[in-house]
This record gives structure tokens, C-alpha cells and sequence, in this order.
């Protein structure tokens, strides 16, 4: 007998999916690491399909390190190579803070497609699916780190902390990018489309990075600016990256974001849960 | 790590076998799903809609269950609660003795849902896709793949296994998503409007697969709003409207609630209509409808209407009254809707949030995700 079917692209038979449907053996359930690895391996996936999603990545910081070098950095450091000491390890957090921006808007993606709610509908570890795709993220940032500091190099930054101190810098932004994510993940499960994650993500990211230390020294900002700039997260990120990279690590400014990472993922993690489980 | 998928399953004879359960339960076998008083709400900035509210549903182990009614009737809501998607606000609801709140993971390690909410990813190929699946089930290394290949094969997408799903076209997309859904032989399929906007090819397709999966014992709980589908491949049917149930049955016993069909007819001359009307009315006991098209006109045909139907024709041909077009057709959904409410079937865009069109749908959902 045959499930007859004139497509000639397709003949499904009776048999073939009769066989394919039994199941002999039912797996056991996988582990939560397990599948947040899968989920992982979807997200490398779809960068190896989607690259153009990494355009922005490579793109944004070529601009920002070139434009701020030669238009800025003669006046600002008397030379574009002092410059370009100062300004790079800032530059390369600017980066990596605003790809994070993406980890909501792939989230949104994933729901108004429908994605979603197959996860959802599986016997699965719950926050595998938003835990693997961060750590998809992680790569994202480290290839975003890679081109930061090659055009660095290439414009002159010779940071003083060498190999090990740039790893140090880049792994230390790595650990807070993936904490500063799960904001955007709430805002991935709250806001109604892909683009309006990105429009309001954007509004709180722009000040945030601009108004730091990241371009300028804070000095000669007006008082009620620099009063900002001190308690901005993103300051303390850039001076710790800075020192790090730069050989003299600052173990406050360190300690600093690593206490900011645990508790941004405390309070914003189980948060981004709650959503998951209970949004409709 | 106990897992729920081991669990001994009094439900069904291990392994599947065409005649392991029959189609057709007999009445007071184990019940696959089984939901009292179900509700829920959703609330807009404007107002609290009732999306579902009391719904009550018993599907016998190896049926087809059709949940019919219009777009924004709550059918896919009754299924997103059932599918562990959504919280019920009231009521519950029990799949194959797990209950969808209390027992979640249970019921998630059971059932497998196609429709147009659990989707597969676009831009991943089909065998990734599958095999993306097959790992969070558990399966794993060669496993999962030949588990992949084997449903590739079977849904005829061994071709398109290495495509990104986008390229897919519309009945091949709707295969890997039923592909999807079976990647643990599930015993309960939810299937939320599998064949809507298919071409009759695909669609054909798909109550074939359906057929197939029920013979080897599994139950189906399938929405639609086409009487035809229901007709098809649903043992039972349930009506709803407005997050309610307005009748239950089997495919006969609605068709007979609604009477055997309507008869309609376009004449030569269009002065001739009124007394066209006059004899339709006389034959079949029914008031004739009057469209806007002045040639033509129609009828129910009540229950016991086959012999007043077949005197129709030869009537009117007595009357000198020239036929050029006549046509007898089952009952639609329209017509169920009519019988049973008294009113038309109403507009898109009433009622449920994540309604059934698809436009509609984005929006809707939108709307209700801004209100959490």
C-alpha cells in the first residue's frame, strides 16, 4: 500500500515512514550541558549561514578605530600612535558591548518565527536554549575581538601587558558581555519585533559608551558628566581591560566588573527565566 | 537523571504495529487527552479577552480529534495549553495521564506539535534542523544521524536535506516541520492547521502522513477551519466558537445537524428567479438564498432532502425555467456555523490573540507580548 502521491518530488510511502516514525529504543534524556552545547552548535551554525550578521561586527570597529585615530588622535594625544594605546582596548569594548545588542534581537527573531516555541515544547533543561545561544554569542565577540585588536596592531598598538595581558583584557570583556547579555534577552522576550529590540537597545547602549572614558579622559568633562562617567559600568570595564592590557592590571577595577558580571546575571537571569516560562 | 521518556507507558503496546490499537476506540478505552473546564484570558492594554473559556475535550487513545472553527475561535490557544506552551487559568488538562501543568516535562517527552507556532529554523538546512533535534531528544552521535537520515528519506527531503529551509517550498516545509515533530515517535501529535495554505498536492500529502501515523496507533488532535479536512481524517469533531465548544460529534452526526448540503443554481433569464425560488422552497421545505447576483440563487437541503433534491431540476424544466448552471455541495463550515449559532462565520480579526492568518498572527502575538 501506498500513501500515493503525484508530486513527483516526493512519493511518500507508507513504508519508508512507517519505519522512520518506530522507534526501537527511546534515548535518555540528555543533560543540561548537553543541550546547551546543541544549542551552541545552532548558533555557530547559523553564523556559517548567515554571515552577513557579522558585518556589523567587523565593520563598526574598523570605522570607529580609524576615524577616531587620525581625526582625533593628533589633537587629542599629540600623536595617532599615542593615541591608538589609549584608544584601543576602549574601542574594542564599545564593540563588543554593542554586538551584545544582537543576543536579543536573534532571541526575537527565534519567537516571532515560531522557533521558540518548538524549544519550548521540548523535554529539554529550560534555559538551555537562551544559555547555549550566549555562549554562541561568546564567539561572535571573540571574532569581533580578533579584527579589533589585528587592525590595532597593524595601526600601531603595542600594548605592554603583551600576549597574556590582551587575553586577560579580552577574556575579563568576555565574562561582563555575557552577563550584560541576559538585559537583552529580557528585552528580546518583552519588545514585539526583532527591530524595536534593536532601536531600544541602542538608546540605552549609545550613552553608555559615550559617555565614558572609552574616547577622552573624563577630566575635563563638567563635573555632573564626570560624576556619570565614574559609576558607568562601562568606565570600569574600559580601565580594567586598559591596565590589563597595558602590563599594570588594576585588581579594584577587575574585582569591580566581576562583581558587576555575577550580579548582572543574578538579577537579570532568573528574570529572562521567569519570561520564558510564563510569556504566551 | 530520571527521565520521563522512560517511564512505563501502560498507554501502548511497545513497538507499533497497524493493528496494535484500533482506529476507532471503542467508548471507555484509555483516554490520550483529556481537558475539563479549560480557560484562559489574555489581556490587551484595552480590554480582557476570553480566548478560551471552559473548554472541555476527550480524546480516545488512536482517534483523530478535529478541533473546527473560524480563525480566532481559541483552537490554537487549547492547543498551546495543552502542548505546555501556555498556563491554563483555569481548568486542566491531562496528556496520556500527565498533567500539563503539574507534569510539564512529562507531557513535553510525549507529544509532538506541528503548526504554525513550533516551526523549525530558516536559516539552519533540514538536516540540521533534524539533527538539531534529535540531539536535545537525547539521541546521539551516529544515532541521531541515521535517526535523521530515516525521516529525511521517509518525507521525501533527502535532496533538500543540505538546503536551508528558507529555499524550501510551501508542502516541503510543511514536511520537515512534521518531520520535526516526529523525531521521538511521539504517541500524541498536535497538529495546529498542519495543511493551511498548501496547494491541494501538498495538502493530499499531509492527511496521507496523518493517516499513516493514527493506523500505527497514535492519536492526532488536529485544528482546522475546513470541514473537509475535518471530514477527512477527525473521528470526532469539536466545534468552537468564541473559546467555547458549540457542538461535539462525529463527522455524520454534525453533517447531519446542518442537514445534507445546499443545492445552488444560476438560470438563463433573471426574471425568472423569483419563481425559481418559489419551487425550491416548495421542493425542499427551506428558504432559498438570494445572492447579489440576480441569476442565482440557493438552498439547504434538510436532512431527508436526497429525493426532494434529485426532483428539483425536472421541476424547474416543467416551469420552462432554462438552468445553465446547478450544483449540489456539502455542507461548509459556513453552513455548520449557520445551523449552530445562527449567525455567519465572523471576520479575521476578532477575538484570540495569535489568531489563525498568518498576518494577523505576527500582529496579534506582538500585541500580546507588549501586554506581559
Amino acid at each position: 500500500m501506498t500513501a500515493q502521491s503525484t508530486d513527483h518530488e516526493a512519493t511518500i510511502t507508507t513504508t519508508s515512514l512507517r519505519e522512520a516514525v518506530a522507534l526501537q529504543e527511546r534515548p535518555s534524556r540528555p543533560s543540561a550541558l548537553s543541550t546547551t552545547f546543541t544549542f551552541g552548535w545552532r548558533a555557530l551554525l547559523k553564523i556559517k549561514h548567515v554571515p552577513e550578521q557579522l558585518f556589523d561586527v567587523l565593520v563598526s570597529p574598523v570605522i570607529f578605530t580609524l576615524m577616531f585615530t587620525y581625526l582625533f588622535g593628533g589633537a587629542l594625544a599629540g600623536s595617532t600612535s599615542a593615541y591608538i594605546q589609549f584608544l584601543l582596548p576602549g574601542i574594542l569594548v564599545q564593540t563588543i558591548i554593542i554586538v551584545t545588542v544582537y543576543t536579543g534581537y536573534t532571541l526575537n527573531t527565534d519567537i516571532t518565527k515560531g522557533v521558540f516555541d518548538r524549544f519550548r515544547s521540548l523535554p529539554i533543561w529550560r534555559p538551555a536554549p537562551i544559555v547555549g545561544a550566549l555562549l554562541g554569542d561568546t564567539v561572535r565577540y571573540s571574532i569581533a575581538s580578533v579584527m579589533c585588536i589585528g587592525l590595532g596592531l597593524i595601526l600601531g598598538f603595542r600594548p605592554d601587558g603583551g600576549v597574556v595581558g590582551v587575553l586577560l583584557g579580552v577574556l575579563l570583556l568576555l565574562v561582563f558581555a555575557f552577563s550584560l547579555s541576559w538585559i537583552f534577552t529580557i528585552l528580546g522576550l518583552l519588545l514585539r519585533t526583532p527591530n524595536a529590540v534593536m532601536g531600544v537597545s541602542m538608546m540605552v547602549l549609545m550613552p553608555l559608551t559615550f559617555a565614558s572614558n572609552i574616547f577622552v579622559d573624563p577630566s575635563t568633562m563638567p563635573a555632573a558628566l564626570q560624576r556619570f562617567v565614574d559609576v558607568n559600568p562601562v568606565s570600569h570595564l574600559v580601565t580594567a581591560v586598559r591596565g590589563l592590557m597595558a602590563g599594570q592590571p588594576d585588581s579594584g577595577e577587575i574585582v569591580w566588573v566581576l562583581v558587576a558580571s555575577v550580579v548582572l546575571t543574578a538579577v537579570f537571569g532568573p528574570i529572562t527565566m521567569r519570561l520564558y516560562r510564563t510569556r504566551h | 537523571m530520571t527521565s520521563p521518556m522512560d517511564a512505563p507507558e501502560p498507554d501502548r503496546p511497545p513497538g507499533r504495529h497497524a493493528s496494535a490499537v484500533p482506529a476507532h476506540a471503542p467508548p471507555g478505552s484509555a483516554l490520550a487527552v483529556e481537558a475539563t473546564g479549560l480557560v484562559k484570558h489574555f489581556s490587551t492594554r484595552k480590554q480582557v479577552t476570553k480566548a478560551v473559556d471552559g473548554v472541555d475535550l476527550q480524546i480516545p487513545t488512536g482517534t483523530v480529534f478535529g478541533l473546527l472553527g473560524p480563525n480566532g475561535a481559541g483552537k490554537t490557544t487549547v492547543v498551546r495549553m495543552l502542548a505546555t506552551l501556555l498556563r491554563p487559568d483555569a481548568g486542566s488538562a491531562r496528556v496520556l495521564g500527565h498533567d500539563v501543568v503539574g507534569d510539564a516535562d512529562a507531557v513535553r517527552g510525549a507529544v509532538g506539535l506541528t503548526g504554525q507556532y513550533a516551526s523549525v529554523d530558516e536559516d539552519l538546512t533540514g538536516t540540521e534542523n533534524l539533527l538539531m533535534l534529535a540531539r536535545l531528544y537525547g539521541f546521539t552521535g551516529a544515532g541521531a544521524r541515521s535517526r535523521v537520515e530515516g525521516l529525511l528519506e521517509a518525507f521525501s527531503l533527502s535532496d533538500a536535506g543540505g538546503r536551508q529551509v528558507k529555499t524550501y517550498s510551501g508542502g516541503m516545509r510543511r514536511r520537515i516541520d512534521l518531520a520535526a515533530s516526529l523525531v521521538l515517535a511521539p504517541r500524541v501529535l498536535f497538529l495546529d492547521e498542519p495543511t493551511t495554505g498548501l496547494d491541494p498536492r501538498s495538502r493530499n500529502q499531509v492527511w496521507d502522513i496523518v493517516r499513516v501515523l493514527v493506523e500505527d496507533g497514535a492519536t492526532v488532535l488536529l485544528t482546522t477551519q475546513y470541514l473537509e479536512e475535518a471530514d477527512q481524517l477527525a473521528d470526532r469533531i469539536s466545534v468552537i466558537d468564541h473559546g467555547k465548544v458549540i457542538a461535539e460529534g462525529t463527522t455524520n452526526e454534525l453533517k447531519r445537524s446542518v442537514g445534507q448540503g445546499a443545492v445552488d443554481l444560476r438560470l438563463a433569464d433573471s426574471a425568472r428567479r423569483a419563481e425559481a425560488a418559489e419551487i425550491l422552497e416548495k421542493l425542499l421545505g427551506t428558504s432559498p438564498t438570494l445572492p447579489t447576483d440576480p441569476y442565482a440563487l440557493g438552498a439547504r437541503v434538510p436532512d431527508d432532502g436526497a429525493d426532494a433534491v434529485a426532483r428539483i431540476l425536472p421541476a424547474l424544466a416543467d416551469a420552462g425555467i432554462a438552468v445553465p448552471e446547478f450544483s449540489l455541495g456539502q455542507p461548509s463550515l459556513d453552513e455548520v456555523f449557520l445551523t449552530l449559532t445562527g449567525r455567519p462565520l465572523p471576520d479575521e480579526d476578532s477575538a484570540e490573540p495569535g489568531a489563525d492568518g498568518d498576518a494577523g498572527r505576527r500582529a496579534n502575538v506582538a500585541a500580546e507580548e507588549v501586554s506581559r
